[in-house]
């Protein structure tokens, strides 16, 4: 499963502005105080480019894609 | 005392380091009392820093005796030295001695009775895994700093030693908090990955490993595997300092691991609970502590943990709630403030239990409180939500009928004296 990617956020940087939900509405939530509630295992397929944007959206680059270790 | 130590015979104090003491004697790391804890008596006790023969031949030697980490995570000393001797760039060893835990005082009892321990296995350490800086982080606290700075200055094969303080808050030890402070920023953690045993100090694989531990590791380098494995539990052999609280006060005891909870701290008909584990611990009810053992093992059955060896009896005439609310309230004024749910989930949970306590919330709060805990949890750079969520979980279930109480308003504790030493937090 070479293919697999995963998103992963550092926390101590996000700042809830939210705007990865509103382009990947598919997998991410966010919770009651406006940040990302991000489900672990890989972005369903089919939705990498959409994970990819929300990534790029992001105003202080706290989120990350990356290749999901250890298969 | 000293000049009388420094005149004995080398080859006496050499002979006396062949000769392990006998395996199953406790205390092992603390000092009988009177003990002198200087660099000649502990020279004359132990024998000098045993020679290694260079680089990772020690390693086999702790993985045999299976020495877990003591400063709360109790991951394998052996598996985390491996991972660090084997990357690819030339190591950090850190000892931590930040204990930023209020109801923590055994690693400063430790550094300020027997510093020349931690600092032969602080240089054990560098040596094994190859170390280009070695480092002793400490709480910033004048007597440990004190003492550590007497204990350098007396030994040669420590120059290379720095010295850090770490900041005051209670995270302060996370490694990566300790690896922010040796690299000059607040001393607070970073988000993971990456993990400090591949990219810490400087961007180097770096070794945090807490003082007790280290001291632990000198011992082990002198008597062997089988002499460590001489107290203890086949899987979790050795002992561990603890720092318990109870109707006897509050003092630091070095017990084997694997002894009845009730042999270490009394929990009499006069105790209604304990906390094991400290504020991101676990309280269980006088009934179960008095089945439980101070091991992993034992206390998994009830999610608890002996973490960094924190024991609080609750007494009878307390209230555990507003103990828990108070506690709370701390946590959630010293969080870091860096992770959006901990920074806004932690003061509502915190502030739920302040009117519970008060006797002013209602079942919708606690529901809430509830919620905002599931919220909270594996959400946070650090273990600073997680464990405040534990804590305060444990503390709905154990004392389920004071909760109840509280809800209808009363409360039924008799003396009205804090129980938690909780520092004043600044600012808020």
């Amino acid at each position: 499963m070479s293919g697999d990617l995963e998103l992963l956020i550092d926390r101590t940087a996000c700042t809830g502005h939210g705007l990865c939900a509103e382009l990947l509405p598919e997998v991410l939530d966010l919770d009651e105080w406006g940040y990302p509630m991000i489900p672990s295992g890989p972005v369903p397929s089919g939705l990498e480019q959409h994970a990819r944007r929300a990534v790029t959206a992001c105003p202080v680059l706290a989120l990350r894609l990356a290749r999901i270790a250890g298969r | 005392m000293t000049s009388m130590a420094l005149d004995r015979d080398p080859a006496r104090s050499w002979h006396s380091a062949r000769t392990a003491p006998p395996a199953g004697r406790l205390p092992r790391l603390l000092l009988e009392a009177g003990a002198d804890g200087d660099l000649a008596a502990h020279v004359h006790r132990h024998g000098p820093v045993p020679n290694r023969g260079g680089p990772g031949l020690l390693l086999p030697t702790l993985e045999a005796a299976g020495l877990t980490g003591r400063g709360g995570a109790g991951f394998p000393a052996g598996r985390k030295w491996r991972t660090v001797a084997a990357g690819n760039r030339s190591a950090v060893v850190v000892g931590n001695g930040a204990e930023g835990e209020p109801a923590s005082g055994k690693d400063a009892v430790l550094l300020t009775t027997n510093p020349h321990l931690v600092i032969d296995g602080l240089l054990l350490a560098a040596e094994a895994v190859g170390a280009r800086r070695t480092v002793l982080v400490l709480a910033p606290d004048r007597s440990v700093r004190g003492a550590v700075d007497t204990a350098l200055r007396e030994r040669r094969d420590a120059r290379r030693v720095e010295l850090v303080e770490a900041s005051d808050r209670f995270v302060a030890g996370e490694e990566s908090a300790v690896v922010d402070a040796i690299e000059g920023g607040p001393g607070l953690p970073r988000s993971t990955p990456p993990r400090v045993f591949d990219q810490g100090v400087g961007g180097r694989p770096t070794l945090v490993q807490n003082v007790e531990t280290l001291a632990h590791v000198a011992l082990v380098a002198r008597y062997g595997a089988d002499w460590f494995r001489g107290v203890g539990t086949t899987a979790e052999p050795g002992s561990l300092l603890t720092t318990v609280a109870d109707a006897g006060g509050r003092w630091v005891a070095e017990v084997a691991h694997g002894a009845p909870l009730g042999s270490v701290v009394n929990v009499s008909d006069e105790v209604q609970a304990v906390l094991v584990g400290g504020y991101h611990g676990t309280w269980l009810s006088a009934s179960v502590a008095h089945r439980a053992d101070l091991s992993r093992r034992s206390l998994s059955r009830w999610g608890a943990s002996p973490g960094a060896g924190v024991l609080v009896a609750l007494p009878a005439s307390a209230c555990g709630v507003v103990e828990t609310a108070r506690v709370a309230l701390y946590l959630a004024a010293d969080s870091a403030g860096q992770c959006g749910p901990c920074l806004n989930g932690l003061p509502r949970i915190a502030v739920v239990l302040e009117e519970l306590a008060r006797g002013r919330a209602t079942r919708r709060d606690l529901d809430d409180l509830a919620r905002w805990a599931g919220l909270v949890k594996h959400r946070g750079a650090c273990g600073h939500p997680d464990g405040t969520v534990r804590f305060v979980r444990s503390a709905l279930q154990v004392f389920d009928a004071e909760v109840e109480a509280h809800l209808a308003g009363s409360c039924r504790r008799t003396d009205a004296r804090p129980v938690l030493p909780v520092p004043d937090v600044g600012g808020g």
